[in-house]
């Protein structure tokens, strides 16, 4: 029989954990970052630009001194979410480019269906920051709220909107089988309303 | 009178501390599992702007940070008050980018080079004019993917 050995004495122990908490604690930053996602334009030109009628764009522009300039007319920043859905959602066209899904008051002066209508944002060199991405982040919000009504209309049985769908779909719990469900239905709503919305390069101060 | 004398005996025992350890070692295993060290100090004020209509920026191996803002107090004497990038550790100027951009793609495996998202942190203050050459330098290199990294809230904040 082995000799009997002293035991260790354990109560540093408690320090010792102490000070690996700590540690762990202030280095910690449990928080995941999240965003506006955005894709920019490949750097070839194209050799000739598709032409498009002037009825289909909506163009957003920022000017230096933070003032909201949506179609050549001021506006507050709160209306610009409601301006961007009448837009988008008109379908004003007739004949092939009519829009079947499209609620809006079909004005011929404006787009003709979502899939042609194109959002132009253009800012100054000295816009802050902070008000073009409210301008961005009002946008987005209205093609979701397009998206969230047909998603609510065509899929009810999913019981959720457009958004919390893609949040789901997006989410790495999510397992493979409920992803593959969800694609095809998201992808349709995309196709429905595709986020069109081009980033222009800015306009020089002194014009 | 001995009524209100104490009791010598017989007084509440020692609340026992032997579970002690145990308790500040499950602690311990939490935040060892959810922490995400820091790897870069800020140089910059980064106050992000609020937004609401955003995505998760989950799988940081994926995501190449570029900073911009004012330099923050300690260095604003030595680099002034305008606006400024950084990248890793270091301020950078805008030529800089595209070759920051190159390296960080070179060093991540092979299979994540073509998924690759460039967050721009960058404080609300900023002029734009700033942030259109990041993006011009960005689609020089091929970088179209980005994520304006913003904070969880209304637009009304923003001002």
């Amino acid at each position: 029989m082995a000799r009997k050995s002293p035991e260790v004495n354990a109560g540093s122990m408690a320090d010792i954990a102490f000070l690996l908490l700590i540690f762990f604690l202030v280095t910690t930053t449990i928080e995941t970052d999240s965003g506006i996602n955005r894709k920019l334009p490949p750097m070839e030109e194209l050799i000739d630009p598709p032409i498009i009628k002037e009825r289909n764009i909506f163009t957003v522009v920022v000017n230096k001194n933070n003032d909201i300039l949506v179609e050549e007319k001021p506006m507050q920043l709160r209306d610009v979410r409601q301006a961007a859905v009448d837009f988008l959602d008109n379908g004003g066209g007739i004949g092939e480019e009519a829009c079947d899904y499209c609620k809006g008051s079909k004005d011929p002066s404006s787009s003709d269906n979502p899939d042609k209508a194109i959002i132009s944002l253009k800012n100054d060199r000295e816009t802050d920051y902070k008000v073009y991405i409210s301008v961005q982040n009002e946008l987005v919000a209205a093609y979701n709220q397009l998206r969230d009504r047909e998603f609510l209309e065509l899929y009810p049985q999913q019981r959720m909107s457009y958004v919390e769908a893609d949040k789901m779909y997006s989410d790495p719990r999510t397992s493979i089988k409920v992803k593959a469900s969800l694609k095809p239905k998201l992808d349709v709503l995309k196709k429905m309303y595709p986020q069109k919305l081009s980033e222009a390069e800015p306009s020089k101060t002194n014009n | 009178m001995s009524k209100f004398k104490k009791k010598k005996d017989g007084g509440l025992p020692a609340i026992s501390t032997a579970s002690l350890p145990d308790i500040v070692f499950m602690l311990l295993f939490f935040f060892m599992v959810a922490t995400v060290m820091r790897d870069n100090t800020l140089m910059v004020t980064n106050t992000l702007p609020a937004a609401d209509q955003i995505k998760k920026l989950d799988k940081k191996d994926r995501v190449i940070y570029v900073y911009a803002g004012k330099p923050s107090a300690r260095y604003a004497d030595k680099y002034g008050d305008q606006p400024r990038i950084q990248l890793n550790d270091k301020f950078a100027v805008v030529g800089d980018v595209g070759a920051y951009i190159l390296s960080e793609r070179a060093s991540k495996r092979e299979e994540l080079q073509n998924v690759l998202t460039t967050a721009l942190k960058v404080d609300g203050e900023t002029n734009m004019g700033l942030i259109s050459d990041i993006k011009q330098e960005l689609r020089k290199v091929n970088a179209l993917k980005i994520n304006y990294t913003t904070r969880i809230g209304d637009y009304t904040q923003n001002n």
